[in-house]
């Protein structure tokens, strides 16, 4: 797999990490990944950071049995789209489930995982994925 | 100053191996016998020491309600960190909303890496230089497939948030004992550790968590009986029943807090859960005893004392018993994949 420079990756961390994207002050509406101008208010819109609370419910998924590189490991594994709380919409690995427990509507929670590791001399490379809220 | 526990987490990871399954390929239940552990927490392929301290991490702060940003200090310890050049503590730090404004630091003393984090907090609040540490300890502990050590070393994390308002419990003293005693270690590029065999019991455990256990009753003031909850380091089940004993102390002082027959050693993690799940128990003004052991060998010793806080605040994270009881059992074959134990693998 073609790894880009690391400068690219860490620029993600924030993000990754805490699942942060942002909020429209002015229509309230959320974005994952953040953006700088509100598509609806445009340039009236206010742009904050927001970091999600992590609680939402799977709004579809699939079942990964043909991975990228980098993901072999994991097969079969779930792959979500997640409606968040506050009304965005992101797509993220289901894990601590097995595909056959997974249903739409089903409540999860945002955790921390490793997402890959380039090689074994490569950076670990982190991130949210999502689980069933216990 | 009041110095003392401002919220706490535990982590333990989902999956399970029975001692039998690994008793079975290995055609002996000496090691079973041994450790008298029935199953361990095994980390899932995704996580590691790193993640496993962000989750309990984020309880610890729930359990506070503090701005993450007002930490001023992030210790994690392990043995199993992610990497050997490049901290943990950074990418705990940075996924907890603490970062910029705070020191952090890795520490490494095999099993007692997360009790000298606490220590090393509680010094920086006494002295007024910050207003909040937490203390990790985090680890993905590993055993030589077939070695004894195999049937313990397990997964899971505890973190605590330390400072001197609105404590949950209050640390009244801590005290330590240490001497060089090479009872169990591994060096660098090797995968697996070496112990000294039953080197690791009498001149190790026994000698460093009976010295610092008894140096801070005598420096306390306090007798056993003071006590209602003691929680001594668990590479096995047989070494803190018998350092009760020892130490003249009833078995139903120590049970809260001996959790490895049910999740294995989780190394720098071990005494810090024992004492989660005391914390998810304890009523006010009740006093625990809490002693790690690393080997190398030493011992953290700290009295803490529960407040009236602690039953508010303890209800808004998971209980530890509620997540050794969230369980999914895996074989030996699973394991070690899970573990990555197989060499030459196509992934
Ligand atoms: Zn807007």
């Amino acid at each position: 797999m073609e790894e880009k420079a690391v400068s690219f990756y860490w620029r993600g961390f924030k993000e990754r990490y805490g699942l942060v994207g942002s909020k429209c002050e002015l229509c309230s509406r959320h974005f994952f990944p953040g953006r700088v101008i509100c598509p609806e208010c445009r340039r009236k819109g206010k742009m904050h950071e927001h970091r999600f609370s992590g609680k939402g419910k799977v709004y579809s998924y699939t079942v990964i049995r043909t991975p990228p590189t980098g993901f072999e490991i994991y097969i079969p594994y779930v792959v979500a789209i997640v409606d968040l709380e506050e009304g965005a919409r992101v797509v993220s690995q289901l894990v601590d489930v097995k595909p056959e427990e997974v249903s739409i509507g089903m409540p999860v929670e945002a955790c921390f995982r490793k997402i890959r590791e380039q090689n074994q001399s490569g950076l670990v490379l982190y991130g949210f994925k999502f689980r069933p809220l216990k | 100053m009041a110095v003392g526990i401002v919220g706490y987490g535990a982590y333990i990871p989902r999956w399970r191996i029975k001692s039998s399954s690994i008793a079975e390929v290995w055609g002996s239940d000496q090691g079973r016998t041994n450790s008298l552990v029935d199953e361990k927490a095994v980390s899932s392929l995704d996580e590691d020491a790193a993640t496993m301290a962000v989750e309990a991490g984020k309880s610890a702060l729930l359990r506070a309600g503090i701005n993450p940003k007002d930490i001023g200090a992030l210790y994690v310890g392990s043995e199993s960190h992610p990497y050997v050049v490049k901290s943990t503590s950074s990418i705990v730090a940075e996924a907890l909303d603490a970062t910029p404004d705070l020191t952090a630091a890795d520490l490494e003393f095999a099993c007692k890496a997360g009790t000298a984090g606490m220590q090393m907090a509680m010094g920086l609040i006494e002295s007024g230089r910050i207003k909040y540490g937490m203390a990790i300890g985090s680890d993905t502990a590993q055993g030589r497939p077939g070695d004894e050590l195999e049937y313990t070393a397990a997964s899971g994390a505890a973190s605590y948030i330390l400072g001197s308002r609105g404590l949950i419990a209050k640390i009244n003293d801590t005290c330590s004992y240490t001497t060089d005693t090479p009872d169990f270690w591994r060096r660098e590029g090797e995968e697996f550790p070496r112990h000294g065999g039953r080197f690791t019991g009498e001149p190790a455990y026994f000698t460093h968590v009976l010295a610092a256990t008894r140096a801070l009753l005598e420096k306390t003031g306090t007798t056993v009986e003071d006590y209602d909850y003691f929680v001594f380091h668990q590479p096995n089940a047989k070494f803190p029943l018998k350092a009760a004993k020892t130490l003249g102390i009833p078995a139903g002082k120590i049970m809260q807090g001996l959790l490895v027959s049910q999740i294995g050693n989780t190394y720098s993690a071990a005494s810090l859960l024992g004492l989660a799940a005391v914390l998810d128990v304890a009523r006010p003004g009740e006093n625990i005893l809490l002693t790690s052991f690393g080997s190398g060998a030493g011992s953290d010793s700290f009295s803490i004392t529960a407040t009236d806080l602690i039953t508010k605040k303890r209800r808004l994270a998971p209980f530890v018993k509620n997540m050794i009881a969230v369980k999914e059992y895996i074989g030996y074959a699973h394991y070690i994949k899970f573990r990555r134990k197989l060499k030459g693998a196509m992934r």
